[in-house]
């Protein structure tokens, strides 16, 4: 089991350790994770995350754009108009139309900067490695660690320690010395990202928690906080067999990369993948919310009345949403179900109880615009 | 009063016992989010799956210590699940039974064996 640079960090302030995706990580602190989630929506809250992947995709030939167009051959976004400073959602789709990771990409100016989930990281290296070597060098930063301050309390909180982080907006990346920032996040709330050499990164956390309003958040409360903010987590709402169409991911594509666009298609699954966007899919991702208090969650078959024995559906993610104070999930149903309102049927241990589609965010978006 | 290996207590009271989890059990499991009680009047054996509880982590089942009869739930910790994990060993009691042979409780474990079980 691997441990990150914060693990005597996280052991030191009572995390309850659990393996996820190779790693020991914190699932909660002493703090609980209703708790911790309510602190991160009303304060500011510290999250591990350095078991995730940062990698740098820098261009053979100097120039950034270089990177650019070659990731392009990977992912259906438009990273050629990315500026210099920004980051962007990001999704690497395969040959069948599916989704094999999702990811940040910020342009740094003369080079790409990536980071992409834990579970996927070593499968990415290599697929950018297959595909982009020609002309790009990719390496896969190893002596790193990534933290996230999350929620309205984070600017003040950065900003006592790097000024400037403050005139950062949503999705902007910023270099501070050997300290690299960005102003995003996985809770819905505003916040940062920050990459921070590993040597330095307990000294820094603690210097963080060291501030009032400040509390180190695990796991569970990282999942319930994406949740309420209707935030995707690979491998349980979106991976190889879902579409970016049918997981409602349409916005991420940008007009460049459309049909009729100026570099339309050109990335795996493209003809699928389009097809899909103008007709539309057969299935579609929803936010549910169950009538009842019982969770639905992820597995949870869903029909669309009481009797049918054929399922029209199923829950990806579900549980308790401690800011909306009730059970909340996400997950996919038939086309013909999708419609904000309609009421659809959850087996949840045999018995069929009512929900309703419903829009996510379940929680509105706090972002600093 | 007497403990399960599956962290639940039993208390006398009358002829009836009264069954709620430990305070161990109730920190292990987080803070409660939903709680489903079985009808009073349920006949159950011991071993069966007669509460579900979920946290916000995930769900789990209380099953029943002890043959027996549910003869009354506690609707409180229905309406307000974090009772539990205020107050697992009074309040937030889950449910009385009438036991088919008494004398069972005698095989549970004491406050004591409980405790080292847990430590």
């Amino acid at each position: 089991m691997l441990k990150t640079p914060l693990y005597e960090f996280h052991i030191a302030r009572g995390g309850k350790m659990v393996p996820f995706a190779g790693y020991e990580m914190p699932v909660q602190y002493a703090l609980g994770v209703m708790g911790e989630h309510k602190h991160t929506r009303e304060h500011s809250g510290l999250f591990d995350v350095s078991h995730m992947g940062q990698v740098l995709l820098t261009p053979k030939s100097g120039n950034v754009l270089d990177a650019s167009l070659a990731l392009e051959t990977l992912v259906p976004m438009d990273i050629l108009a990315l500026k210099d400073g920004r980051q962007r959602y990001a999704l690497f789709t395969n040959d069948e139309g599916g989704i094999r990771d999702d990811l940040m990409v910020a342009n740094r100016g003369d080079h790409l900067f990536l980071v992409v989930n834990a579970a996927c990281k070593a499968a990415d290296i290599a697929h950018m490695r297959e595909h982009l070597s020609d002309t790009c060098d990719i390496v896969e930063i190893e002596d790193r660690a990534l933290l996230a301050l999350q929620g309205p309390a984070s600017e003040g909180v950065l900003a006592s320690i790097i000024p400037d982080v403050a005139d950062m907006k949503f999705m902007d990346v910023g270099v501070f010395g050997d300290i690299w920032v960005s102003r995003s996040g996985y809770t819905g709330e505003d916040g940062y990202e920050i990459s921070i050499p590993a040597d330095d990164a307990a000294a820094f956390a603690e210097q963080l928690c060291a501030i009032e309003g400040v509390e180190p958040i695990g796991l569970g409360a990282r999942d319930s906080l994406r949740l309420e903010g209707g935030l995707c987590l690979y491998g349980n709402d979106i991976d190889t067999h879902t579409s970016l169409i049918e997981a409602a991911l349409n916005w991420s594509i940008q007009k460049a990369r459309r049909a009729d666009g100026v570099r339309e298609g050109g990335f795996p699954g493209a003809d699928i993948i389009l097809a899909q966007f103008a007709a539309g899919a057969t299935k579609s991702r929803v936010g549910i919310l169950p009538e009842g208090r019982a969770p639905m969650r992820g597995g949870t078959e869903l029909y669309a009345n009481e009797t049918d024995d054929v399922p029209i559906g199923v829950i990806t993610s579900g549980g308790f949403g401690p800011t909306l104070g009730g059970p909340i999930s996400m997950g996919y149903v038939q086309a013909d179900y999708k419609a904000v309102g309609t009421k659809i049927f959850a087996d949840v241990r045999g018995k069929r109880l009512p929900a309703f589609v419903a829009s996510m965010p379940f929680v509105p978006a706090n972002f600093k615009r | 009063m007497k403990f399960t290996e599956e962290h639940e207590w039993l208390k006398p009271e009358g002829d009836l016992v009264i069954v709620g989890i430990t305070q161990h059990a109730a920190d292990a499991l987080g803070e409660l989010v939903f709680v489903e009680m079985p009808d009073a009047g349920t006949d159950v054996e011991k071993g069966d799956d007669v509460v579900v509880i979920e946290s916000v982590k995930a769900a789990s089942d209380i099953i029943a210590p002890l043959d027996g009869e549910i003869v009354e739930v506690n609707s409180a910790i229905v309406d307000a699940p974090t009772l539990v994990n205020e107050d697992p060993m009074g309040e937030a009691w889950f449910f009385k039974m009438k036991l088919t042979n008494p004398s069972d409780m005698d095989d549970l474990m004491d406050e004591d064996a409980y405790k080292a079980l847990i430590d």
